[in-house]
Formats: C-alpha cells, structure tokens, sequence
C-alpha cells in the first residue's frame, strides 16, 4: 500500500451539490422539442472520474483484477464493461481515463492503491473538475462535424474510439460507446461555454435537453 | 490546415492541436560546473538556423500531450518524417543532399546514354 494521502471527497455531510451545469440551466433553460428531435443532449452529471498514470502492464494487471476491465492499450481506444456504465479509455502513452458510476470513484481508487503497492503509478481523482455530456439522435454527427476539427465519419471514428481534441475552441474529450451515442468530457469552467455552444449549433436540429 | 503525424497517437491530427517547441536534440552538459563560458552559453542560447532541413520539437498539446521530433524543411515547411523522443532521425540534411547528388549522377548518366 503507497501512503500516499487520499479522501473521500463525498462526505456525509448535508453540502449543496449541483453539476458544472446547474447555472447554465437557470441562465439558459434547458430547450425542449416540440415535436419528434433528431438531437438529443443529456448531461450525466455527479460520476466518478479517475486519471490514471504509470506502465500500462503493471496498470492492466490491477484494473483487470478490481474492475474486471482490461486497459486498452491501443492509441485511441475506449473500452466499457458489459453494462457500458464503467469505462476506460486510453488518452496518452501512459495515461488513462477511468469512469465509474457516482460514488464508486474512491472505494475503486482504494482498490487500485492496494493492488497496485508500491509500483510507479499515480491515481487522480478528477470527477469534480469535468462532466459528461451525451448526444445523441441522427443529427448527432452532423453537430459535431460544425464544431470539432476530428474526421468524425464512421470511417475514421468507429464505435469504441475515443480522442482529445478541439471542440469549438474548448480541448473536449470527444467519444464513441455506441453507434447511436457519443459523449463529451469537458472541463467544469468550459461546462457552460460548451453547453451555449451546443444548444446555439443544436438549434437547427431541434436540439431537445433531457435534465 | 495541415495534418502532423504523431508518433504516440499513431495517426494524423489537425495542425492546431499541436505547438513547436524549438530545436531538438539539445543536451543539457552532464557537468555544467565543468563548462566554459561559451559551451554554458551555446547550450542556453544558441540555436541553429539552417536553410533546408532542421530537427525540431513539438508537442501534441491538445491531444496526447507529448513532445516528439518533427524533421521539417524550413524552405518548403514539409514535414519529412516525425519520431519519437530518444530516438534519431532517418532523414538528415546529409542523406538529403547524398540522395540529390544521386540524383544527379544518374540524371547525367541518362543524357549520355
Ligand atoms: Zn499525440
């Protein structure tokens, strides 16, 4: 076990919690289609992020044993679990990123330190500074073919990829679980900015926000 | 707009994801209280300017966040070959112009026959 120093950063304590968003939602409102939508935006706010660093062999092993997961070692790569609700996802040579349902970030991050001993890693917990946004709908692909600089043709963005890039100015996480879904991770003090963009570039679609 | 070849993401990416970082292949002196004057100041301040072929670093800021090397013409602005970190180019300013004397050579050779 490293002694490195780690908490919990959900307490039990009655604080006020509310999503990157929750301003954007007072300030912008959350536009609903009248009729049927081609864009759907969802936010799903509040899940556990974690950063991984160190050798991906000695990170496989851990992630494969606790989260039953193995770490993509492939550039680009994003796998999930059979629920699609945990997944990894390979950002740098030595850096993944790992997302797990609300609450479950610190017992998995106390997991990873056990296992992992006094191997060369790093584990951060990130879920307080990004959140997730999904789209989804026929006019998905066609939004975000406005607003990245990646090729974002089922060609060279097939299901299970995952890259950094450029969105509308923003460095976004932009990523592909499914056929119909893709995903962005944005950082907190982009949230808003990304979510105006959105509902301004969504607005021809009839872009329809499930809260 | 123009694609860079990175060699960790292992595909081509948008120009502006990326910055340049200045020369490459710098060696900090492994004794700097061992270095004259001049050697401490070439290695802090002096840089190469060639016309033709230069190594350079980058770094793939938006992307996977590495610095790798780019072999890149400075007259052209081609990008002849990018590698990663501690490893050496394939493509230097000698075996440019070794392969343009070739050429040269084997231009003349068809005029004669
Ligand atoms: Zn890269």
């Amino acid at each position: 076990m490293s002694n490195a120093a780690t908490f919990d950063t959900r307490t039990d304590t009655a604080i006020p919690v509310e999503s990157p968003l929750a301003y954007s939602y007072r300030r912008s409102g959350a536009p609903q289609a009248g009729g049927p939508s081609r864009l759907q935006l969802r936010e799903r706010a509040m899940l556990g992020h974690l950063i991984l660093r160190g050798g991906a062999i000695v990170l496989d092993e851990a992630v494969r044993d606790v989260l039953g997961i193995s770490l993509p070692g492939q550039p680009q790569a994003l796998v999930q679990d059979a629920s699609g609700e945990r997944s990894i996802q390979w950002l740098s040579p030595d850096e993944w990123l790992v997302i797990v349902p609300g609450g479950e970030e610190f017992p998995l991050e106390t997991k990873l330190r056990e296992q992992l001993g006094s191997a060369h890693f790093a584990i951060s917990d990130v879920s307080g500074g990004q959140t997730l946004l999904e789209l989804s709908g026929e006019a998905a692909r066609e939004l975000l073919m406005k607003t990245v600089i990646y090729d974002v043709h089922p060609s060279n963005f097939p299901v299970g990829k995952g890259v950094t890039t450029v969105f509308a100015k923003a460095t976004t996480i932009l990523r592909r679980p499914s056929d119909e879904r893709w995903e962005l991770v944005v950082r907190r003090s982009f949230a808003d900015y990304c979510y105006r963009w959105l509902l301004d570039a969504g607005a021809e679609f009839g872009i329809n926000v499930q809260q | 707009m123009f694609y860079i070849y990175c060699p960790y993401c292992g595909e081509h990416r948008e120009e502006e994801e990326f910055h340049p970082k200045g020369q490459a292949h710098i060696e900090r002196p492994k004794e700097p209280e061992a270095c004259s004057d001049e050697e401490w100041g070439d290695y802090l301040f002096f840089r190469d300017n060639p016309r033709g072929v230069h190594h350079e670093m980058w770094v793939h800021a938006v992307g996977c966040r590495k610095f790798f090397n780019v072999t890149r013409h400075t007259v052209s602005y081609e990008i002849l070959e990018t590698y990663k970190m501690g490893e050496q180019p394939s493509i230097t300013a000698d075996s440019q112009s070794q392969a343009r004397e070739g050429a040269a050579v084997s231009q003349q050779e068809g005029v004669r026959a």
